[in-house]
């Protein structure tokens, strides 16, 4: 698999080396300057908000009750050892504006993964998040000149608690679902982006969050407010090391679109297959705003994780594009929410995946109408591709439509890899390995065409590799 | 055959099939099989449905469903039946498909480009010389630029999958084309333009065509050298271009009873 960036590949030839290898998976010494004892108890959270010398106001939210999701892999969500999990670990005394900075060994890593490259070429703003807290975090001058505010999370609160007062927890109630309260009670890092009246941040931002420890937890916690007419785009990737125990990532993301502001939230995760991904990312869409969510699962053991936009404001508009890669041991149990609760309202998702080599790709969606909402429009299209005969895909979409004025649309569609396709493709001098590389990097074609260029290629360049040595 | 002959035979002989059978499934479809053809000759394959033209096709190039039980297809005396499909592609084998199949996602532009790559080399995929070659070829078979962004194969009409199957051939200069039923499912005009690509891409080159048809129009437009008839798994007739003339007249039913 590849490194950095997202997925940082250096070139053909080096990729080629790594067939059939997680590229990400190398682990630094563990240097800790701060390690909590395994496991989870009211004093671990207190001792975390004192840590951080946090208001008052914020260790009440911390401390609350845990209810288990109604859905998703239930099953599974049980094998998950709670007690054998690090709740906080902190590798360097601060957040540093400048690479130089930062412990070598960090910085290090992030240099193998490309972030200080892309960086100075593409992007407005980068936050690296190593364990429990960010490492490295910097904003170009220019936008901080016009009033974005681009922080980590702890950071945000200490500079700007009333506005994270206002809004944390305002999209994702603590007492949403376990991984959300539990994220709330043991929260640490993260993004905090403030983008005020009708800023435009042109290029993207990034975060990158690597987890390096053995049975780590990481609880980011993301807060992006986009005020009236802004827009932003903020880009996310993910990766650990390959361990045979269990991490555990359970991030929760809000996201405040105001009017006519828009809002995409591009992820692609690659965690190493001991990782559970189990992340609720939600936004409301005010007057005429527009969220969308790009998300990409390739990597971890289990996913689950539905990006969910309320639409609240009239006019306001929702997407929902995801792509999933299933590979061995894997369960990709990903999918979209979406509630309409203003007229005029439109969304649509598109969900893609592919299972291969016995691996599991599910797609739960939830869509609701509200009675006032009137003349809501929606649309759904969920493709699963099926590459052998032990891999599985699983299609759950939900529509819940209380106003009859509303057009609903949904497709779904599960195929194959036809012989005949494969043939064609390699009548034109295609190996069998690149022919089903085609194939699959162009059932993901909408998602990818949606990323940044830089992304998009080495999205490719990583499915290329997940397809070789699958031929049998 | 010491391997001399095999040198010699090749330096005049571009494609030889020899005593080919060929089954799938247990079911013997071609029995015995032998055609030789040089370099620039075209030459065509007719017959009813179901006689083995396709299956010569796809055999050529090298379709994993079919089992060769006896003989050889040998091109510029190398035996081809060891190769995978790609591998032959990489020798110069082209097959222009009666059925292309659809790449949803892949464009047609960065396919033809990853394919002449694969095929002629990495340096002859880049720059203005490959785009202006495209271009022609493109102009060439009536295909508008648009063409570039759409998905291979996706959501095109009978016509464009066709043209789009002699685009190909134009750009990838196989050393053997074979055009399995490359005429059905096109009106006049299309099998005029088709059969100038083919035209172009043949005569006076030494690479050679194997047209494979049903009927004997495309025939009208690209002038065999040779026409071979198939009738259940065998070469049962070859000649001239005449002899097409005579099948469109008077059917097959005459070749059973010879």
């Amino acid at each position: 698999m590849a490194e950095g960036g997202v997925i940082r590949v250096s070139g053909d030839s080096e990729a080629r080396e790594a067939v059939g290898e997680y590229k990400a998976g190398w682990h630094d010494p563990e240097n800790s300057t701060i390690r909590f004892d395994f496991g989870l108890s009211e004093e671990v959270v207190r001792q975390i908000s004192e840590l951080k010398e946090e208001p008052e106001w914020m260790t009440d939210i911390r401390v609350t009750e845990r209810p288990m999701p109604t859905w998703g892999n239930m099953s599974m969500l049980e094998e998950i050892d709670f007690e054998n999990i690090c709740y906080y670990l902190k590798s360097s005394d601060s957040t540093e504006r400048d690479w130089e900075d930062v412990p070598e060994d960090i910085r290090n890593t992030f240099e193998r993964l490309g972030i200080p490259e892309a960086e100075q070429k593409w992007l407005s703003g980068v936050t690296a998040q190593y364990e429990s807290e960010a490492v490295y975090h910097s904003i170009r001058e220019d936008l901080e000149k016009q009033g974005v505010i681009f922080l980590d999370m702890d950071s945000g609160l200490k500079e700007y608690p009333e506005i994270v007062k206002k809004w944390f927890c305002s999209v994702v109630p603590y007492s949403d679902n376990k991984f959300s309260a539990l994220n709330t009670a043991v929260w640490s890092g993260g993004s905090f982006i403030y983008v005020p009246e009708g800023v435009h941040v042109e290029m993207p931002v990034q975060a990158y969050f690597r987890i390096n420890a053995k049975n780590m937890g990481q609880f980011e916690r993301t807060l992006i407010i986009a005020d009236k007419g802004s827009s932003i785009h903020y880009v996310e990737g993910c990766t650990a090391p390959s361990y045979s125990t269990d991490s555990l990532h359970s991030a929760v993301v809000e996201l405040v679109a105001l009017p006519g502001s828009h809002i995409r939230y591009s992820t692609i995760q690659n965690w190493s297959s001991n990782v559970y991904n189990l992340v609720t990312k939600r936004g409301i869409a005010h007057e005429d705003a527009k969220i969308e969510w790009v998300d990409g699962n390739i990597g971890s053991k289990l996913t689950m994780k539905y990006p969910a936009v309320i639409l609240k404001g009239e006019g306001s508009h929702a997407e929902v594009i995801s792509v999933a890669y299933s590979g061995e041991g894997q369960h990709q149990d990903a999918g979209a929410k979406i509630h309409h609760l203003a007229s005029n309202t439109t969304s649509k998702i598109l969900s893609k995946s592919i299972s291969k080599n016995g691996g599991r790709g599910t797609y739960r969606g939830m869509v609701t109408v509200s009675p006032k909402a009137d003349n809501c429009k929606l649309n759904v299209v969920c493709d699963a591709l099926i590459l052998d005969e032990g891999s599985r895909s699983d299609t759950y979409p939900t529509m819940e439509v209380a106003n009859p004025s509303a057009r609903c649309e949904h497709e779904a569609s599960v195929s194959k890899v036809s012989d005949d396709q494969l043939f064609y493709l390699m009548s034109r001098g295609h190996s069998e390995e690149e022919s089903l590389a085609m194939i699959v990097n162009g059932f993901f074609e909408p998602f990818t065409r949606e990323l940044p260029m830089e992304y998009a290629v080495e999205l490719n360049q990583l499915m290329a590799l997940e397809m070789e040595g699958s031929i049998g | 055959m010491s391997a001399v002959d095999c040198k010699m035979s090749g330096q005049s002989t571009l494609l030889e099939i020899r005593d080919l059978h060929v089954g799938i499934d247990g079911n013997e479809i071609l029995r015995g099989i032998d055609l030789k053809m040089g370099p620039g000759e075209i030459h065509a394959i007719m017959g009813r449905n179901g006689s083995g033209k396709t299956t010569t096709a796809n055999v050529i190039m090298g379709h994993p469903d079919f089992d060769v039980e006896k003989g050889d297809v040998i091109l510029e005396g190398e035996s081809l039946l060891e190769l995978e499909a790609w591998e032959r592609a990489r020798k110069g084998v082209f097959l222009s498909f009666q059925y292309p199949q659809a790449v949803p996602g892949l464009q047609v532009g960065n396919f033809l480009r990853k394919s002449v790559a694969s095929i002629r080399g990495e340096d002859e995929a880049k720059g203005s010389v490959f785009r202006e070659e495209l271009t022609s070829a493109m102009e060439s078979l009536d295909i508008p630029r648009s063409f570039m962004s759409r998905y291979v194969n996706d959501g095109f009409s009978g016509g464009e999958k066709k043209r789009f199957e002699i685009l190909q051939l134009m750009l990838l200069k196989p050393r053997l084309a074979v055009l399995d039923e490359t005429d059905s499912g096109l009106d006049i005009d299309g099998i005029r333009t088709v059969s100038e690509g083919v035209n172009a891409a043949i005569r006076g080159t030494d690479s050679a065509a194997l047209i494979i048809t049903h009927y004997s129009r495309i025939l009208e437009h690209v002038q065999p050298d040779m026409v071979h008839v198939l009738l259940d798994g065998r070469i049962v007739a070859s000649g001239g271009p005449e002899l097409a003339t005579k099948l469109e007249e008077r059917g097959y039913e005459w070749l059973k009873e010879e």
